[in-house]
């Protein structure tokens, strides 16, 4: 009988070594970034904002940008190794092992998940420097976290997979990625936006997740929190049964 | 026992390429068996297939009993794989490869370690633990992939191309770390392009060409099928005209050479009783061609592309 927690151990360890191996790619950049939105966002522009639902702008930035943190690492964690490891061929060594699909997926997952989340820390420890933290629902922040962490994680994996180039590797982060994350109101609230733009940012699932997670910092939101559980479970669903279907046709790794 | 049993195994790529056209194929529990084919025949498709990197059209594949499709866990783990070129991840340490590969395959951490160690000390690369594997030399990196290969002490162990590119004093070691690890009871299976490899270690063969089997039996009785044998004969005084005699071909390659096609039934006894009555004096001799890469030439030249060769399986 295979034991495949171990494999699942190797695999998560191997990709949390990789990740720290290289801490100026993965984890400096984050709090330096941020520290340079405090700055500008929330210091020089903040002060002359005042503040929105009733918090002080640089209060209201913060969940933003740390869950804006979150989801770029993870989505950017799983998707740089898991196509090195196509890149380089050694996939092999995970083809070639009895180590069925749903393994190599959570363990990919897995370790997008807990840089993103490590991500996230560091860029709250930094913001505390700018911002007093208090967390209202620790439950709420804690699980939109995990559950951000994990849709973006496995977003990463079926871009890893579907892409034959490194530059396929960053169109989604550049042009999809980004652009969700600034117009999921991390830096406004959307009654801020005229009728037919507020609409439209519905459509942004990005928004639910930012929405939620500020609420368990401060109590705002601009979205029903129920629906966001709703959207990211389904998300989560959808990207674990596509990833799978992938693996399993052995699309873009076997031929 | 058959350690590998392929039936009717055929693949179609994406571009309409027929790489297998339908091949069966044993191999027994302890043999060392040679995969044979010139560049392009099928014999990487067919082992990427055994070994789960590329998925097949048709056909099953067996690996000590276990259906590869239907009880994956089980074949996967009786097969370790030396891939033709490199594919570990060129930042990692030596010894985090091997161990990484016993990982994947549920090998608890105390035996993973001890098995790492033992695999890398008998590839004599025990030394070399903790370097990073793209400072290593490319002997080297073959012996990595070999120690990743062994470390869950598979039953069947494939070879492709494993001595392809590396200098003779380390395919010699690697001929008899081979030989070593078949004698411990692991079978293996050799894909090769120098066919004195092949000749020298396996006992059974087959020959793919075109996607199709040509020629699959014993090393003995395929080379007993060798008719005429090719020499270079090195003579003592320069000739002034070449030699005639009856059934064999002479050909002048220099003045102190000649190259003879001696058919068996003639011997070479006789050849040299007549050279010698033409007072022809002989130092030495060798082959001309590996006795196995004549036959290979033949079974390939006898089946261009197209032709169903006889006895194709």
């Amino acid at each position: 009988m295979i034991n495949y927690s171990i494999a699942f151990k190797t695999i998560v360890i191997k990709e949390i070594f990789r990740f720290i191996r290289i801490w100026p790619q993965t984890l400096l950049p984050p709090a330096i970034t941020t520290a340079l939105y405090f700055l500008i966002f929330g210091k020089l522009i903040g002060d002359r904002i005042g503040t929105i639902s009733g918090a002080n702008y640089m209060d209201y930035i913060v969940p933003g940008i740390i869950l804006m943190s979150v989801i770029s690492h993870s989505y950017a964690n799983v998707v740089s190794s898991f196509y090195s490891t196509k890149f380089q061929r050694n996939i092999e060594e995970l083809l070639v092992a009895p180590i069925p699909n749903w393994v190599i997926l959570s363990g990919y997952v897995s370790g997008g998940i807990i840089r993103g989340l490590l991500v996230g820390i560091v860029v709250a420890l930094i913001s505390m420097l700018f911002a007093e933290i208090k967390i209202n629902h620790v439950g709420i922040t804690l699980s939109i976290a995990l559950l951000t962490a994990t849709v973006f994680a496995l977003a990463g994996f079926i871009n890893a997979i579907l892409a034959e180039s490194f530059d396929d590797i960053s169109i989604i982060p550049n042009f999809v990625l980004t652009p969700l994350s600034y117009l999921g109101g991390v830096f406004y609230s959307t009654d801020m936006l005229p009728g037919i733009w507020q609409i439209i940012s519905k459509g942004n699932p990005i928004l639910y997740m930012i929405n939620a997670f500020r609420y368990g910092f401060i109590g705002v939101t601009d979205v029903d929190i129920q629906l966001t559980f709703i959207i990211t479970g389904g998300f989560i669903i959808t990207l674990i049964v596509f990833s799978l279907y992938l693996l399993h046709k052995g699309i873009g790794i076997k031929s | 026992m058959k350690a590998l049993s392929l039936c009717n195994l055929k693949k179609i790529y994406n571009n309409g390429f027929v790489a297998l056209k339908g091949i069966d194929l044993d191999v027994e529990a302890g043999d060392f068996f040679a995969l044979l084919g010139p560049n392009g025949a099928g014999k990487s498709t067919a082992i990427g297939i055994i070994s789960s990197l590329v998925n097949s059209t048709s056909g099953s594949v067996s690996i000590f009993g276990h259906d590869l499709k239907r009880e994956q866990g089980q074949a996967k783990s009786c097969i370790g794989l030396v891939p033709q070129e490199v594919n570990f991840n060129q930042f990692d340490t030596v010894k985090s490869i091997v161990l990484n590969q016993a990982g994947y395959y549920g090998m608890p951490r105390k035996l993973a370690l001890q098995r790492t160690e033992y695999c890398l000390r008998q590839m004599d690369l025990w030394d070399k633990r903790d370097t990073v594997s793209r400072r290593l030399s490319g002997g080297m990196k073959r012996r990595v992939m070999i120690a990743r290969a062994l470390v869950h002490a598979p039953k069947l162990l494939i070879l492709d191309e494993p001595t392809a590119g590396v200098d003779i004093e380390i395919r010699r070691s690697m001929w008899k770390m081979m030989q070593e690890v078949n004698q411990q009871g692991t079978t293996i299976i050799l894909t090769t392009h120098y066919l004195e490899e092949a000749e020298s270690l396996c006992r059974n063969i087959a020959i793919i060409n075109h996607g199709l089997i040509v020629e699959n039996s014993d090393m003995k009785s395929l080379l007993a099928r060798l008719h005429v044998e090719h020499f270079v004969l090195d003579l003592a005084r320069p000739i002034a005209t070449v030699p005639v005699i009856e059934g064999c071909q002479i050909e002048r390659v220099t003045d102190l050479s000649l190259t003879v096609a001696v058919p068996k039934e003639h011997g070479l006894n006789k050849l040299f009783a007549q050279l010698s009555a033409q007072n022809i004096e002989v130092l030495s001799l060798k082959n001309k061609t590996n006795r196995l890469e004549q036959l290979f030439m033949d079974l390939v030249d006898a089946n261009p592309v197209g032709s169903k060769p006889a006895g194709a399986k």
